[in-house]
């Protein structure tokens, strides 16, 4: 020990280790480590408008060609009507809305929000021309043709590159669901595309959008179970706890539901085929709307950013649930942040005041002294 | 190149005979004394909005966190540590948080109009003239740097003092931290005095101390604002093993390929069933 | 230091760096704390106890640095054969007189001679207000004739320094763990630490501030901390010394050129009406027989000459007459119950927020509302200068805006950057600012104010045949203006305060340069030499790395741009430094003067072996062996023989409020010759024993945080700093937070018999309460930075405290009081008032104040 050492008393964390015990994760007074996404409900309406009419693109091709112009009609007006939403929609986000143009100064593969800027702005005009021709007739053949094969190819693009833009965000409920997001997209885009289709089209000519409605629901629901026990298990409790779980259960209740009614009886009956259409389609925006719920919370939650971290260096395993493990009762996941959870525990060596600020606070974290009798 | 040379994709490449030495932070904790003057010089002269005058009451800290309308954050934290053998002490954390400038930077990544950009010094910054407020940038970060600025619109960070680096001047907070815990420098020179001090406080006894984010094999390739710390990140409310999310972004693409030739593929087959 | 003075808490970082110990002595785990090797948690009120404890450690081990000592201290002086100590009467010295509550020091003087008191006997005795010209540096004097006896061998009963050794003797490490819930094992650590720092080769440096002076026995902790430097050999050496960290805003020229009632530039002190009829008694009065004062005439004639010019003659007694006369305590607070009283017609207020900052701030707003004219001079619009309006009386009804007859004058200021000038830093460094933009719109310097102030009254006077008007008139006022303004040439008053010969206009090289007969004027003669060459010394700034690392040409110290004071006692008896480690000034025998890595704070040619001749005046009436030239008898005291009205050694005495009573005399609680001020508007708390007390079981305490500045008149009003700390608030222990129902981030009312204030709530472990006496003692701290107006608003903590004062230097006890807390917010209106009356009412105030 040098002289100095010796002096006095070795200074607090020379000798010994701090009180805490590692093994929780700890925070700074329960404070988000990420910064939440600024996006308002323009987003989610988003994926869900824009992921219906992707996926309406190959579906007024493909039916064409197959001689269903009924169902091919349909198909290109909805795609042509969700095309023309969706810029409004992701316009009116932006904090700068004069500024959209700006979007096409640059084309970044590393940004899907780039690429999927020129994807809208592919699929948008090539759906609009072809549904020109399929509906008005205008412009002719020559356009209208490789315009919608355009929007064939672009469409499907479409509906699946918002899920690579949310999973190519920090934020652990996305991120870490990467390689699911883009099929639970796409399942969620044709059940959505083929509800509505179920409910606009004909019986008689909706026998492809009913099949399309239910292979993407019951896709849906499945590739979301997947993706929950994929993920470790403080990050699935975004979708278990918290704003985004009433949304998720709604919209696998949904989805569920307006399959069932449109395989069952969306053939027989139109307003069978209505409910069960709409059904489907209340629980793709739903779907979506969870996600972009949880997303938020995800990011609220220190917890899910350190802990995953944490123990990826101290080389613990994730836990995941066992096979056929039940997931809506978790047994050890702890309750995400909310302020109905009240104030924390009063110090200022411990979390902070639940003040003027959006952000939830967690409950106390790590080694700080508790008051006496507390 | 010495070899703490950290080289990003867009510099020195990019900029050829007019790229300058990579500059940056070293934020030495065991230094700060708590005092501010980091928080109040940036505002002063990048004349960053007031950002609440809520009493948070955690510790010495009403300043919350990094956000739009603040750019450098001094965090406190209050610890009962173990002194000798049954004594106990008091320990008092404090630390002063900035944009990290990381070498893979998602923020620059994601940013759909170009409007981050890296500059010659290889630092990172928004050029407000373009933002369009899309606030990609803002979940991509992973540690929360930036934000929109409300009624504004635009995202705005750290910019490491562009404007004065221009001029050879140090960023304001550089300047005005009383006890040089804010370094300022080419950061091959920082990362190598990095080494020597943290190397000297252990030798002390301070056996927590630890670099943070000096590079170049973590997951944003090291910062160029990086830190010495006196303990776990978390404990200061920074992610332990923070992650650039474009390195991941190849396995997205191709599940996004695989999703979308799936769904025309699904669509086909409905087509053809309902056909038939 | 971290917490008030962040950029000259680097510098202590720096040594931290380079292997310095740093202790850090407080009652609360602050920043400063933080960054410390040792937190030592005292509690309030008790550094006397400590640093006591500190001394009786180093007597009775035996650490002292026995040759320093013995060659530049009085420890061998003998003292009066009627000298009882405190120790022997019980917690007073002898002289105390119980009526008076004054000492009559006759006893406490060197055997064999007459002390001549710095305040003058005739003070003391008389009016009891005492103390007017102890003040600074001035010390006292002793009358010439025989030298006092003295026992090289120190073992004489009656010397210091066995007087010194009984009077600490009962400060054991037990004694200083009951009274300051220091634990034993850490004082031990602490005193180790000190004593094997301290000696021939290495030096240990204390620093304090206002957390020691701002208490009844403020004068007697910093009389401790140098007896125990002393003791150890600190004092004049590289590394050593005292450091008074003296607050912002040039407070320490502000005493240097002072805007203090009882001294004038230099430390000189003002003539008194009845002492002092013309100069020669003043000079007699005065003028001590050796050391550098006993040059008094000739500082206190250039400073006449330098202020009246022509109009100074040898005829006139130099315009002696021309001076205002003291006749009393004009101290600040006294002043404050005169404009309560009616006596006190109007106020100059400049850079200062006394609605906030004084103690019993209450007091000061009423006294404000009494007066005929004020006038404000600060940046912003400050509470001083609206509480006619919308201060807290006004909303309690205690006062009413239409009742208030005072006229109110705000002039805007200039601020630093608008305006130039000096400034001087704690450590006595003068640095010139200069101006980068004119100040906006009517905004002024303080310079500009005074000089045209002075200017218009003079254009009005002109002419006047009144004798009370020659004052005025007679000034020398001819500084040139510039620029859009007229802004004074600052420069030139600096010139004017370093000094010149009147003859041929030149700039003086120092105080040395000065005569008594008129030919020379100087401002102020600490300063003299500030302007030497016709070169403005502070405006020199010459980087650290190009010089000697004592940076000598990085401004101007005064005096003689000293950066160590006594210096000389860096060096034996001999002349040889005390090591080679620290070796900083040393005799050069072949060139015949002292030389080194600082100005020699000695005459440059007096060897060390020089011994004075009969009839030798002033510093040469002091031996080459005598380091400390300002004082008479040119010795360190570890015994102050004369000059301070409290006794000659420190006593640990309790705060005036305390919650607990004085362990080591239990028959004087409190420092007996404290000013206190019982009126109806300066309600007191009952103190520990007194029934009563258990209203206010808890020590109080005030300070400074980082964020804010001093009374928030720089700092609440600007948005960068207020969000930094929008809020006061209490800072207190989980213990008593639970003791008291109290909430983090809630409110809490925290009440004194003076009023009651709210404040947002920080339960920390960085509060503890102390173990006093077998008993827990907590402790409520609360920065005192926040008024009425502003960006961010709250109560005054200073409205909580009472008016008690220091009797050598008039400052109050704002460091330690008694309080109460509850959870929750105050009431408003006049329900505040009935809340506080019935405190009042319980702890039974309304009869004597306590003694």
């Amino acid at each position: 020990m040098s002289d100095r050492q010796a002096a006095v008393s070795p200074r607090p964390g020379r000798d010994g280790r701090p009180m805490v015990p590692a093994a929780e994760p700890r925070s700074y007074y329960g404070r988000p480590v990420l910064a939440r996404p600024v996006w308002t409900w323009e987003i989610p309406a988003y994926f869900f408008v824009g992921g219906l009419a992707g996926a309406c693109g190959p579906v007024a091709a493909g039916a064409r060609m197959l001689g269903n112009d009924v169902l091919a009609r349909r198909a290109a007006a909805v795609g042509v009507a969700g095309v023309a939403i969706s810029p409004v929609l992701l316009i009116s986000d932006l904090g700068r809305p004069e500024r959209f143009v700006n979007m096409l100064r640059v084309f970044k593969p590393t940004s899907p929000m780039s690429v999927g800027t020129w994807i809208l702005s592919t699929f948008g005009p090539a759906a609009g021309i072809a549904a020109g021709w399929q509906l008005l007739g205008l412009p002719g053949r020559r356009a209208g043709v490789p315009a919608q094969a355009l929007a064939a190819i672009t469409g499907p693009m479409l509906s699946t590159y918002t899920a690579a833009l949310i999973a190519n965000t920090a934020v652990p409920v996305w991120h870490d669901a990467r390689r699911e997001l883009p099929f639970l997209f796409a399942s969620s885009s044709a059940a959505a595309a083929g509800g509505a289709l179920t409910a606009l089209t004909p019986r008689g000519s909706a026998g492809a959008a009913r099949a399309l409605g239910v292979v993407g629901a019951a896709a849906e629901l499945a590739i979301t179970e997947v993706m929950e026990r994929r993920l470790d298990q403080r990050v699935r409790s975004s979708y278990r706890t918290g704003a985004a779980h009433r949304p998720h259960q709604a919209a696998r209740i949904a989805t569920a539901a307006g399959a069932a009614v449109v395989a069952a009886l969306g053939r027989r009956s139109r307003m069978a085929a209505v409910a069960g259409g709409v059904a489907l389609c209340a629980g793709s925006a739903l779907t979506r709307w969870s996600i972009f719920q949880a997303g938020r919370a995800s990011a609220d939650d220190p917890e899910q950013t350190v802990g995953p971290q944490r123990d990826r260096i101290d080389g613990r395993e994730p836990v995941k649930p066992a096979p056929g493990e039940r997931l809506d009762v978790p047994a050890d996941a702890p309750p995400a942040p909310s302020p109905a959870d009240g104030p924390p525990a009063p110090s200022a060596s411990g979390p902070g005041m639940p003040d003027a600020q959006d952000h939830p606070v967690a409950p106390r974290r790590g080694g700080y002294r508790s008051p006496p009798g507390s | 190149m010495s070899e703490y040379q950290l080289p990003t994709t867009a510099w020195p490449s990019s900029y050829g005979d007019e790229a300058q030495p990579r500059v940056g932070f070293f934020t030495d904790t065991s230094l700060c004394i708590g005092c501010k003057a980091c928080e109040v010089a940036c505002k002063e002269w990048n004349e960053v909005p007031e950002d609440g005058l809520d009493f948070l009451g955690l510790s010495m800290d009403n300043t919350g966190g990094l956000g739009a309308d603040t750019w450098r954050h001094v965090a406190f934290v209050e610890q009962q540590v173990q002194v000798q053998d049954a004594a106990e002490g008091l320990r008092w954390l404090m630390s002063s948080d900035v944009c990290k400038h990381c070498t893979h930077a998602a923020c620059l990544e994601v940013c759909p109009t170009g409007s981050l950009f890296r500059t010659e010094f290889g630092t990172v910054v928004v050029q407000e003239d373009i933002c369009n407020g899309c606030g990609y940038c803002v979940p991509a970060c992973p540690f929360g740097v930036l934000d929109k600025r409300e009624e504004d619109g635009r995202v705005w960070k750290c910019t490491l003092c562009y404007d004065r680096l221009g001029d050879g001047l140090e960023p304001a907070c550089a300047k005005a931290c009383p006890t040089n815990s804010i370094q300022f420098g080419p950061l091959d020179e920082l990362r190598a005095h990095a080494e020597r001090r943290v190397d000297a406080l252990r030798d002390r006894g301070e056996d927590q101390a630890r670099l943070y984010l000096e590079g170049p094999d973590d997951g944003i390739g090291g910062a160029g604002a990086f830190f010495l710390l006196l303990d776990e990140p978390e404990v200061y409310g920074l992610p332990p093993d923070p992650v650039d999310t474009t390195r991941d972004l190849g396995e997205t693409w191709r599940a996004t390929a695989g999703a979308a030739v799936a769904l025309a593929a699904g669509i086909a087959g409905a087509l053809l069933w309902g056909a038939r | 230091m971290a917490e008030c003075h962040p950029v000259g808490f680097q510098w202590v970082m720096e040594a931290r760096e380079r292997g310095a110990t740093i202790i850090h002595v407080d009652p609360r785990f602050t920043r400063t704390s933080a960054v410390s090797d040792e937190h030592v948690p005292i509690r309030v009120g008790t550094d006397i106890a400590f640093l006591g404890g500190l001394i009786n450690h180093v007597l009775q081990g035996d650490h002292w640095f026995r040759e320093y000592v013995e060659a530049f201290t009085n420890a061998s002086t003998i003292i009066d054969d009627g000298y009882l100590d405190s120790e022997d009467l019980d917690g007073v010295f002898v002289g105390w007189n119980e009526k008076s509550k004054m000492y009559d020091p006759s006893h406490w003087g060197y055997e064999g001679m007459e002390p001549q008191a710095a305040a003058g006997e005739r003070e003391q005795a008389s009016e009891a207000q005492g103390g007017e010209r102890s003040h600074g540096a001035h010390g006292a004097g002793l009358t010439g004739g025989e030298p006092p006896e003295t026992d090289p061998t120190l073992q004489h009963p009656r010397c210091v320094f066995q007087i010194l050794k009984r009077h600490f003797a009962r400060y054991t490490p037990e004694y200083v763990e009951a009274e300051c819930g220091i634990p034993q094992d850490q004082f031990a650590r602490v005193a180790d630490a000190v004593v094997r720092n301290s000696g021939r080769e290495r030096t240990t440096a204390w620093v304090y501030s206002v957390g020691w002076t701002h208490h009844t026995t403020g004068t007697q902790y910093i009389r401790a901390a140098s007896i125990l430097q002393l003791l150890l050999g600190n004092i004049g050496r590289p590394g050593g010394g005292i450091l008074a960290l003296r607050g912002h805003a040039s407070i320490q020229g502000s005493t240097d050129i002072p805007t203090l009632y009882n001294i004038l530039p230099g430390y000189l002190p003002m003539p008194h009406a009845e002492a002092d009829v013309d100069l020669d008694d003043y000079l007699d009065n005065n003028t001590p027989p050796g050391g550098y004062w006993g040059h008094t005439r000739e500082y206190m004639v250039s400073l006449l000459k330098a202020w009246w010019g022509d109009a100074a003659t040898a005829e006139n007694e130099f315009g002696f007459h021309l001076l205002p006369r003291i006749s009393g305590d004009h101290s600040i607070y006294p002043m404050v119950m005169g404009m309560r009283d009616g006596e006190v017609e109007g106020f100059f207020v400049m850079g200062e927020n006394p609605a906030v900052g004084s103690a019993n701030a209450k007091l000061h707003r009423l006294g404000m509302a009494n007066l005929k004219w004020l006038v404000v001079r600060d940046l912003q619009m400050i509470e001083s200068a609206t509480f006619w309006k919308d201060g807290p009386e006004i909303a309690t009804g205690e006062m009413r805006t239409e009742d208030i007859g005072t006229e109110v004058f705000f002039l805007p200021g200039a601020a630093h950057t608008e305006k130039e000038g000096s400034f001087t830093n704690t450590q006595r460094l003068l640095q010139w600012r200069h101006k980068a933009v004119e100040p906006p719109e009517d905004c002024r310097s303080e310079l500009h104010f005074m000089f045209h102030l002075v200017r218009r009254i003079r254009e009005k006077l002109a002419g006047s045949t009144d004798p009370r008007d020659r004052p005025i008139l007679d000034l020398t006022w001819d500084y040139s203006t510039e620029g859009p303004h007229e802004e004074p040439n600052a420069h030139e008053v600096l010139r004017e305060i370093s000094g010149y010969t009147v003859s041929d206009d030149t700039a003086v090289s120092g105080y040395t340069d000065l005569k008594g007969d008129g030919s020379t004027a100087c401002g102020c003669w600490i300063y003299s030499g500030v302007y030497a060459d016709e070169v403005n010394q502070a405006a020199r700034r010459r980087p650290g790395r190009e010089q000697t690392w004592v940076a000598p040409d990085w401004g101007w110290a005064w005096p003689m741009n000293r950066r160590i004071l006594y210096n000389r006692a860096a060096a034996d008896r001999e002349g040889n430094p005390w090591s080679e480690r620290k070796r900083y000034i040393w005799w050069d025998a072949d060139a015949g003067k002292w030389t080194g890595d600082d100005v020699p704070d000695f005459k440059e040619d007096k060897a060390p072996d020089y011994v004075p001749g009969e009839g030798a005046e002033a510093e040469m009436a002091l031996r080459g062996d005598e380091p400390f030239v300002l004082q008479a008898d040119g010795k360190g005291w570890l015994y102050v023989p004369s000059g301070l009205l409290d006794g000659p050694l420190p006593v640990h005495y309790e705060p005036h409020e305390s919650p607990v009573r004085n362990l080591l005399h239990p028959g004087v609680q409190a420092n007996p010759t404290r000013q206190q001020f019982p009126r109806p508007d300066n309600p007191y708390n009952p103190t520990a024993g007194d029934p009563g007390a258990d209203v206010f079981p808890f020590a109080f305490m005030t300070y400074r945080i980082a964020e804010h500045h001093t009374a928030g008149g720089m700092s609440r009003f600007l948005p960068y700093l207020s969000e930094l700390a929008p809020s006061v608030f209490v800072e207190v222990s989980p213990e008593l937070a639970q003791l008291r129902g109290l909430e983090h981030g809630g409110w809490s009312t925290v009440v004194t018999t003076r009023t009651a204030v709210e404040a947002r709530v920080l339960v920390t472990d960085r509060m503890r309460p102390h173990r006093v006496q077998g008993r827990d003692v907590h402790t409520i701290g609360m920065p005192f930075h926040w008024g009425a107006n502003g960006l961010v608003t709250g109560d005054a903590a200073n409205d909580l405290l009472p008016l008690v004062l220091d009797r050598n230097v008039h400052i109050s006890e704002f460091k330690a009081a008694t309080c109460d807390i509850q959870p929750g917010r105050r009431p408003e209106g006049t329900a505040l008032l009935e809340l506080v009356d019935a405190y009042r009412r319980r702890a039974g105030i309304g009869g004597d104040p306590p003694t």
